[in-house]
């Protein structure tokens, strides 16, 4: 058994005999009941440095969205001596680390791609050492070039045409959440250990792929451990041992997390599940005497101060993909335990109400864990930050604890992962609205009159029949399966090969659980559009070669968003159906395949490339983002289009169901005591009945274009909203994607 | 046998109607011609946009009882539900069978004491937990002039509710130039203090919202010229009527 003096008072054994932050928390954390009137306003320090961190990121703004970037060191975990957010304030820092020697400087990471990386300074007007590219094309292959080395025409014919877009075959795949509480708890040192152990337990000596492979891996991680050391090393701080108090322990976690965003540029770099954990030091030292209230807080603001500082340098047109500069530094709240504990803590309302230290913010993506079993205090003062700030999301814990147990980490924007369990393949979405289009029309692209998909026989009649229609797009659906899992198989073997998440896997069990995640994207559209072929007549209208250019829809039809099984009815189908479609597959190294209905902000990107559609969707127009119902389809109001995202199975959809609502401040009640009562009941009904996801925003239509028409207003230079699972500040979005917004249904009856 | 509604639409999520998350129903059909009703499309008794059965209107709102935790439930709205009272009292009687709390907004313009009217609202008063009773305007003459009728039933209304010990909140809409006179406002602050049951009252700003309906209807809106009130007649109004009395 391991023993340390830092584990003073910690109770449980467990623990201590194997790597398991899981069963430490359950031994040691205390449930909190109370309310947030013990929560402390932010210190001097913190006044300090957010207001000099605001400062710079209004001149980030002004230089056109970025402040700096590296244009000669490779990223890494040793790359950079020690950096601050100011100088000269630097004994103010209670939580010390970036990801490079300047604060909001950008890193250069080559090894997802050279041509990425490059373009992105140059982009911004940065040009980069010619010695990098030298390097990443002529001595070291870079996971971009792996992946094209290997492509076929048809995978890429299908990614031009953007019927499978988004790919992580460019930058890096994120979404693996390494258990950075580890680094605390054991130490670095102990970690190694656990590592070395498993290397020399690693296969029965026969040399296959699979064992060669994990040989390679484990070392790899067991130098990345090493390295953190060394990184924390330049900063003055010793993290071979564990954490002896809750600064530490808040310094070491950070330092785990840090060695990530050093070394990985995936889209999401989430943080995971540390509010608990850490309310075990901080509650050891508060009850010590060893540290106040607006201590404990600072340690906090400042931890959530650097995960708003979290860059990465990306080209441009990645704008249009994921707008607003995101990051998804996920960081979950909250939730329940197995043993029927609720896991709320102190701490878990410290981290919300950095939200009023430091005003609202994006990152990071705060995630409550909930259920309608929560304290209620608790449930109202989540309900109460939503409606001053939009800048957190819901995700149904009773529901995630069934296939994730109770130490589950958030590793996107709503995908749910086992901390130190679990990694995660992410593989972007299949456009299945375009997928029906090419299903009508034989496989042909409405925008290239290419021959995407197989020729297989169009549809030829005038008006358009139920019965056919499903024949053929069940047929084109399985093309498309097959070719995004193919497609994603490759790239995750390029991704493991050339771009591996040392530094992340290494905080993970050696012997690991992996998740295969594929997506969907216009969902919703396919589901209206087959209601009107089923419920309407729908007639095609072509042009002089007989292609279905447009569609005229007669009489009305059931739409998803209102609560009508018809329309629902074909939403679970198709969910049903795809995920089946993509389960028959080979998934790479036999992980376990999933998929999500979640578009982030790309389903302004994917509508740009889909044509007309039956349920009357123009050409061009912007999707619905992940499986919120249409623009305009939801005709009952706020609940019935909940419902209708209530009846699709989150087992088939493992990978999350993301659905985001705006509600007029003025619609949700009199007063702000109405409206947060009206939050915690929607909240309630809504996630009892089996719900995943919410993102919550509360503000008027008009609050959105004045933001629009005068962004330089100081009021506005933190508005924050939630889109598609994750938060931006809505002056960062491109003017198409605020329009999209504005466009979106506002819940305001009158 | 069974009532049939005639129903304008829904809501599947009303907060400020009545206690707590609603299901509101907003029935067809009115008979007075508020200058500034911004739901004018449900003036007509004829036509209607859904038709169903009490039982069937319940259904439909039931699905959303996990949303109704503490306080909330059904509201019926219109047009003027009254009108419908026959529906109304069906719907709300299972509602009652179920627990749902329940709230009739009004503008009690069909209310008499003569028969056959008298003794369905009576049923109906003992499957009603809330009345939402809007008074347009405490002046006879300028009451007419605003809606077309009289507003003495309607105050009889309110007596009667606060006779039979019912709950209700008094709506206000305040309209600059015509229901925004002092002395009026003061007449109907005298009025509902002397009520017994008042839980609630609510000044509604005007709004212009609605004034696109009228062009696509062809109906002449007469209040062009009216600007919704600024922040200081509305506090005016709150004071007057004491409102803050009432939370």
């Amino acid at each position: 058994m391991l023993t340390s003096e830092a584990w003073e008072g910690f109770e449980g054994r467990l623990w201590k005999e194997e790597i398991n932050v899981r069963d430490f928390i359950q031994k040691n954390y205390e449930p909190y009941d109370g309310d947030e009137s013990f929560l402390a306003a932010p210190t001097e320090a913190t006044n300090k440095l957010w207001g000099k961190l605001q400062e710079l990121q209004k001149q980030e703004r002004e230089n056109g969205g970025v402040l700096d970037m590296e244009t000669k060191v490779v990223s890494g975990l040793t790359a950079y001596g020690p950096g601050y957010i100011d100088e000269s304030m630097k004994d103010l820092e209670q939580i010390v680390g970036l990801q490079t020697d300047k604060p909001l400087k950008r890193a250069f990471m080559p090894y997802g791609g050279i041509k990425m990386a490059e373009q992105a300074c140059q982009n911004y007007g940065y040009e980069p050492d010619p010695e990098l590219h030298k390097i990443f094309t002529e001595y070291h292959k870079t996971h971009n070039q792996g992946v094209f080395d290997a492509y076929t025409p048809e995978m890429k014919k299908a990614r031009h045409a953007h019927i499978i877009t988004g790919l992580p075959d460019t930058y890096g795949r994120g979404r693996i959440v390494g258990d950075y509480r580890r680094v605390a708890l054991y130490g670095i040192d102990t970690l190694m250990a656990f590592k070395k152990h498993d290397f020399d337990n690693c296969g029965s000596g026969t040399m296959t792929d699979d064992v060669i492979r994990q040989r390679e891996e484990i070392t790899e991680q067991y130098r990345a451990l090493a390295g953190m050391k060394a990184m924390a090393e330049a900063y003055g701080y010793d993290i071979s041992k564990p954490a002896t108090n809750a600064k530490e322990a808040v310094q070491w976690v950070y330092f785990g997390y840090l060695a990530a965003v050093k070394t990985q540029n995936g889209a999401a770099m989430s943080v995971g599940r540390v509010a608990t954990f850490l309310d075990i030091y901080i509650q050891r030292d508060l009850k010590a005497g060893k540290i106040t209230e607006d201590e404990a807080q600072e340690l906090i603001d400042h931890l959530v101060m650097k995960f708003r500082m979290v860059k990465f340098a990306r080209i441009t047109s990645y704008n249009e993909l994921f707008s607003g500069d995101p990051t998804w530094v996920t960081c979950d709240l909250a939730g329940t335990g197995i043993d029927g504990r609720h896991m709320v803590t102190k701490t878990d309302y410290r981290f919300l109400h950095t939200l009023e230290n430091m005003g609202p913010s994006p990152e990071p993506n705060l995630t409550v864990l909930y259920s309608s079993s929560l304290p209620e205090s608790f449930k109202k003062y989540a309900a109460k930050i939503s409606v001053d700030t939009s800048s957190i999301q819901y995700e149904n814990d009773d529901l995630m604890k069934v296939y994730w147990g109770d130490d589950y980490a958030i590793c996107c924007c709503v995908s749910a992962t086992q901390t130190g369990k679990e990694m995660q393949f992410f593989g972007a979405r299949a456009n299945l609205a375009k997928c029906l289009l090419y299903a009508i029309n034989g496989g042909v692209d409405a925008k290239s009159r290419e021959q995407v998909a197989p020729a297989y026989k169009p549809i030829t009649s005038e008006y358009l029949d139920y019965d056919e229609v499903i024949a053929k797009f069940d047929v084109m659906m399985d093309w498309l399966a097959d070719l995004y899992v193919n497609t994603l198989n490759l790239i995750q073997y390029m991704h493991d090969k050339y771009y591996y998440e040392a530094a992340e896997m290494a905080l993970i069990d050696t012997d690991v659980r992996r998740t295969f995640a594929t997506g969907i994207a216009g969902f919703s559209h396919v589901v209206d559009s087959l209601s009107a072929i089923k419920y309407a007549k729908v007639k095609t209208v072509r042009d002089e070669t007989g292609f279905v250019e447009d569609y005229v829809t007669e009489g009305e039809f059931p739409k998803y968003g209102n609560d009508d099984d018809r329309a629902d009815e074909i939403a679970v189908w198709l969910l049903r159906t795809f995920m089946d479609k993509i389960k028959k597959r080979h998934t790479y190294r036999n992980s376990e395949p999933t998929t999500s209905i979640l578009t982030i902000t790309s389903n302004v990107v994917y509508g740009k490339f889909t044509g007309n559609m039956p349920d009357g969707r123009r050409a061009g127009t912007p999707l619905a983002p992940g499986a919120n119902p249409s623009y305009g389809a939801e005709q009952n109001g706020l609940l019935a289009s909940l419902n209708s995202l209530t009846k699709l199975p989150y087992g088939c959809a493992l990978d999350g169901i993301s659905n985001t609502q705006t509600m007029n401040p003025d619609a949700l009640g009199h007063n702000e005591e109405e409206r947060v009562d009206n939050l915690v009941h929607v909240l309630d009904g809504y996630f009892d009945q089996g719900a995943h996801h919410l993102n919550v925003n509360v503000f008027g239509k008009d609050k959105l274009i004045d933001a629009m028409e005068h962004p330089e207003k100081p009021e506005y230079a933190n508005f924050t909203i939630r889109v598609s699972g994750y938060a931006v500040k809505f002056i960062n979005l491109t003017k198409e994607q605020q329009m999209d917004v504005i466009s979106r249904t506002f819940h305001e009856h009158m | 046998m069974s009532t049939i509604g005639k129903i304008h639409s829904v809501e599947s999520f009303g907060s400020v109607d009545g206690p707590g998350v609603r299901y509101i129903f907003f029935l067809q059909g009115c008979r007075m011609r508020c200058r500034y009703c911004h739901n004018p499309e449900t003036w007509s008794l004829t036509k209607a946009e859904f038709e169903m059965t009490p039982k069937e209107a319940f259904e439909k709102a039931y699905r959303y009882k996990n949303y109704w935790k503490k306080g909330g439930g059904i509201t019926v709205s219109g047009g003027e539900a009254l009108l419908q009272i026959d529906f109304v009292r069906e719907l709300f009687t299972i509602a009652k069978e179920h627990g749902v709390h329940t709230t009739l907004d009004t503008a009690g313009n069909p209310f008499t004491r003569e028969e056959p009217f008298f003794s369905k609202f009576n049923e109906l008063l003992k499957v009603t937990d809330l009345f939402l009773l809007d008074i347009k305007e405490m002046d006879e003459k300028k009451h007419k002039d605003l809606t077309g009728w009289t507003n003495k039933n309607i105050l009889d209304l309110a007596n009667y509710l606060s006779d039979q010990g019912k709950d209700m909140w008094i709506r206000y809409v305040l309209v600059p130039g015509y229901t925004d006179d002092a002395k009026d406002m003061e007449n109907l602050y005298h009025f509902i203090k002397e009520l017994k049951t008042i839980k609630r009252v609510e000044v509604l700003p005007y709004h212009t919202l609605g004034v696109f309906k009228y062009e696509s209807l062809g109906i002449e809106y007469s209040l062009l010229d009216v600007m919704p009130p600024d922040k200081d007649m509305i506090q005016r109004a709150n004071q007057i009527l004491h409102t803050e009395d009432y939370i």
